[in-house]
């Protein structure tokens, strides 16, 4: 199992996504210029601030040559997790429904949030057990997870809706309390609060965030096997 | 080159804050009166801020060495020694006057800035902290009819941190801030950085090998920040705004790619020296790697690239644009440090070449337009004697009263816990991302100290601290406990110094009032520092810090960088267990003297503060430290402003569970449960482990950890208990509206 962690001008997480991902197999970083893949079995878009994100977060960085190889890695099915900025550049490049907007309080908050996982039947998160309920650490300023009511339908009735803020936590304005959401394929899936920052007790407050990459490498040996 | 029809007079120089004395020496250096360039060049680096001239003869007699420390004060930042073949190399800086023009882009330019610090000696850095003071808000505010424009700039300067701070990448793990009047008119803005780097990776910025080139990277210069050294640093801050166009503007995106373009280039072996521009830009970043090597360097400005096309080279050399940096380069390895440069998209130029003239020499598009002695620019700055003497009077007005302070401790302690210099920080460190880098293992309000974790399982702790109204009350003493604080902090998380910086933020130095305050505040600096071996390495000054209402509190921020042996073993400040028992660590003496309390009852400062025992202080932050390490201590939490009950309270609130405590008060309730002191701490852990601590050091047992309120017993059958749901929702309430 291979990860390969996209890094752009302005990425601030990768490494940690990197680190987090080689707790559960191989992983390399990809510079935003390289259109090849190298033959990854599953891509990270990772958070920070890629471009400085000083037209819209995600704008920039979905124009990549890396992207581009992601977008068509996407179409052929493979599996693609965005954290936070991220999640912005897999709403940008379409790759994942939705939008995110500035947070209600207008400002860049970091919490650790406790998140229910509501759809365990997926690639990223089948490694975690029934009804979990998952503590990691969010930090963003443009985290409101937004879909208009036909969206919002939509996602519900094909269970794209993957984590949900615990009751009080959502405190960035999400609508329906949505943290994360996956496309209707299910192999590409994007989250706000940060799972590889929570890999370790010592410094992510909880492990909870390992499942996704757990998940992740679970999906890709049982395509394989 | 001379043209006599522009030549700047004596009336220029001064205007640029040269005193005539000074210019009459720069004309004798260069033997004939300086052009332009050269009087704007020698204005800047003979400033306050780039030439320490008021404050070098004390600076001297700090302690700058230890078994630890691997770079002193003169380079980008100092570095000490963590174990492993790594050093953590650290500094404080003030970026004061432009947050007062600019909060937002004033705060967000000082962290920039001393990143570049960072990173300029060769680390990665991996944490940043900042020290933060305004003017009253709140209650105090309101009653003195004020308070909007501190909010407007506490507001603007949290934003422009973390804009910044969460922007590049980098942690901002702790920091402090504090509201008193005499920062209405002039805010301090202190911001502290961390890096690591391999031991033999250090880079200094010493120029070397003439023929070799001058390359600047990172951003184009524009007219940004003209003259901030001078104009803004070095003088006395007007009520008026139209300085605005002297304070830079940052961008935290060309700085990240700055950052790991310098450590790719530092990888790779291809620098031979590196430079961060800043106060004074390119002039001080040139003339400095020049004196430091003994070398010369010609610039040629035509090779700039600019913003503007039209700036004159006076302009260019001065210009203070952010994100910027110099390095010297063999002419062999250019072509590959382009390359680099091109890679993480920042512009690299060869803009000159390194001479053994000895002299500066700036050209324009080849032709001379300004030639110095670098000795003279950067060395022969005249350095000045203060002169000292005791302000017979008081120099601060007494605070506002908004507290009876005759009303019930339960009282007291709720109006303490919601004080805006008490309450938490949550509001301020929620705008932070305090974890990114993945070695963040205490975060804010965890512990009194942030805690790192390296590579090998040890870890780094590190806290800033400064309580200025103490230190205005008694400048010795004050500075002394300033230091002790943060020793205090660090043993708290189990953690031994390795080395400090400070930021000397005081007002105008040639009034023999604030010359005494500095001398008096550096002589317990040294003497704190020594004693607990932990040398300054790096740190700054800030002079002239005043406003029509008079100076700022004298405020010598401390930021202390320590090692503990298991990250997993750091220290938190909550109680943590039902039926752990609490003890008191430490010769116990608070008074109420500058307390917080006697500042909410608007008592005016005291003359002086009780004496500080400081063999005393330094055996219970040993004990502490020790029981910390070793586990005996499951939670430990400094007393500091608000006093014993305000601690208690605070580890109630940490490890959200109650306590009770017998204070045998001797009659002095307010004393005992209110008075502050230094070297004092709140500990829990079993019994018997505590009992053990006692040896050297005087161990209290207070009471017991367990319930859901903290109740305190006071001698004479009188007791009061509160709620610690409740006490929590003051604590963090006191600052949220600030935000709102």
């Amino acid at each position: 199992m291979r990860f390969g962690v996209l890094r752009f001008p302005g990425s601030c997480d990768e490494v940690d996504a990197l680190h987090a991902a080689a707790r559960v197999g191989d992983a390399e970083l990809i510079w935003h210029r390289d259109r090849d893949l190298r033959g990854v079995d599953a891509v990270v878009v990772p958070g920070g601030f890629s471009f400085g994100d000083y037209l819209r977060a995600g704008a920039i960085a979905r124009f990549s040559p890396a992207m581009e190889s992601v977008i068509e890695f996407a179409a052929d099915g493979g599996l693609v997790l965005g954290i936070c900025n991220g999640f912005q550049v897999l709403c940008e490049a379409q790759l994942l429904p939705g939008a995110l907007l500035p947070n209600t309080n207008l400002r860049f908050t970091f919490r650790q949030v406790r998140l229910d996982l509501v759809q365990r039947d997926t690639a990223f998160t089948c490694a975690a057990p029934e009804g979990a309920t998952l503590s990691i650490p969010a930090k963003h300023a443009w985290g409101r997870y937004h879909a208009d009511a036909e969206l919002l339908a939509e996602l519900e009735e094909n269970d794209q809706v993957v984590l949900r803020y615990a009751a009080g936590e959502n405190f960035n304005g999400s609508v329906a309390d949505i943290a994360g959401v996956r496309n209707r394929a299910g192999n590409v899936f994007g989250m706000m609060p940060h799972p590889e920052h929570a890999v370790d007790e010592q410094t992510g407050g909880s492990r909870d965030g390992l499942v996704i990459f757990e998940s992740m490498r679970m999906a890709v040996e049982a395509a394989h096997a | 080159m001379r043209d006599s029809a522009t030549l700047p007079t004596l009336a220029d120089a001064l205007a640029l804050g040269l005193t005539e004395d000074e210019y009459a020496l720069v004309c004798e250096f260069q033997g004939a009166p300086p052009n332009q360039v050269e009087l704007a060049m020698y204005s800047l680096l003979w400033s306050e801020h780039c030439a320490y001239k008021h404050s070098r003869k004390l600076l001297r007699t700090l302690p700058t060495e230890g078994e630890h420390v691997v770079m002193g004060p003169g380079e980008n930042a100092g570095a000490v020694d963590v174990g492993g073949g790594l050093v953590c190399a650290f500094k404080v800086e003030s970026h004061n006057h432009p947050s007062a023009v600019e909060p937002f882009q004033g705060a967000a330019t000082g962290v920039g800035g001393i990143l570049r610090d960072i990173f300029a000696v060769g680390a990665r850095p991996i944490a940043v902290l900042d020290s933060l003071r305004f003017g009253d808000v709140g209650e105090a505010a309101a009653a003195a009819g004020g308070g909007d424009r501190s909010r407007y700039l506490l507001d603007g300067a949290v934003a422009g941190i973390g804009h910044y701070g969460n922007s590049i990448g980098v942690p901002t793990v702790g920091g402090e801030v504090y509201f008193e009047g005499p920062y209405e008119q002039n805010c301090l803005v202190n911001a502290m950085a961390l890096g690591l780097a391999e031991r033999e990776r250090l880079v200094r910025s010493a120029a070397a090998g003439p023929g070799n080139l001058v390359v600047l990277y990172g951003a184009s210069t524009g007219r940004d920040g003209i003259g901030g050294a001078s104009v803004l640093a070095s003088a006395e801050l007007d009520a008026d705004q139209d300085k605005r166009p002297t304070v830079q503007v940052g961008d935290p995106f060309e700085e990240k790619k700055l950052l790991e373009c310098s450590l790719e280039l530092l990888d790779r072996g291809l620098v031979v020296s590196l430079q961060d521009l800043g106060a004074a830009g390119l002039t001080s970043s040139a003339s400095e790697m020049a004196s430091k090597g003994g070398v010369g360097i010609d610039i040629d400005v035509g090779l700039v690239p600019l913003r503007e096309s039209d700036m004159e080279p006076y302009e260019i050399m001065v210009s203070e644009s952010q994100e910027r940096m110099l390095c010297v380069v063999e002419p062999e390895s250019l072509d590959a440090v382009l390359e680099v440069c091109e890679r993480w998209e920042v512009g690299g130029t060869a803009i000159g070449t390194v001479t053994d003239s000895g002299r500066m020499r700036v050209l324009r598009d080849g032709e001379p337009v300004g030639d110095m002695p670098v000795r003279a620019l950067v060395d022969e700055c005249p350095l000045y004697d203060l002169e000292p003497e005791q302000a017979s009077g008081p120099l601060y007005p007494p605070p506002p009263a908004v507290l009876d302070a005759a009303a019930p401790p339960r009282d007291l302690l709720r109006a303490l816990l919601a004080s805006p210099n008490l309450a938490s920080r949550r509001p301020l460190f929620e705008q932070y991302d305090a974890i990114v880098q993945s070695r963040t293992v205490r975060r804010p309000e965890e512990a009194d100290a942030a805690v790192l974790v390296l590579p090998d399982g040890s870890a780094l702790a590190v806290s800033v601290d400064c309580n200025g109204r103490r230190v205005a009350a008694d400048p010795y003493r004050g500075t002394l406990g300033a230091v002790i604080e943060c020793a205090a902090n660090l043993a708290c998380t189990g953690a031994e110094p390795l080395g400090t910086t400070n930021n000397l933020n005081f007002g105008n130095p040639e009034k023999p009032h604030i010359a005494w305050q500095l001398s008096q505040s550096v002589r317990a600096l040294g003497e704190a520092c020594r004693a607990l071996r932990a040398p300054i390495v790096g740190g700054n000054v800030s002079l002239y810090n005043e406003g029509a209402a008079g100076p700022i509190y004298p405020t010598p921020v401390i930021g202390m960088v320590g090692r503990l042996p298991h990250a997993g073993r750091a220290g938190r400040l909550g109680f943590a267990h039902e039926g752990d028992a609490i003890a008191l660590v430490g010769a116990f003496a608070p008074s109420l003297a500058a307390s917080e309390l006697a500042k909410l009852a608007g008592e005016p400062l005291p003359v002086e503060l009780p004496d500080i025992d400081l063999d005393a202080a330094i055996a219970a932050i040993a004990a502490v430290r020790a029981g910390v390490r070793s586990g005996a201590i499951a939670s430990a939490h400094d007393i500091a402003e608000g006093g014993l009950a305000v601690a208690l309270a605070e580890s109630c609130i940490g490890g959200r569970i109650g306590a009770s405590v017998t204070i045998d008060a001797g009659g002095e309730d307010s004393r005992a449960l209110f008075g502050e002191c230094s070297g004092c701490f709140i500990v829990s852990g079993e019994p018997a482990a505590l009992d053990a601590l006692a040896g050297s050091v005087q161990v209290r047992r207070l009471g017991s950890v367990g319930g859901a309120e903290l109740r305190i017993e006071l001698g004479g059958g009188e007791s009061f208990a509160a709620d610690i749901g409740e006490l929590a929702g003051i604590h963090d309430g006191g600052l949220r509206s600030l935000f709102d």
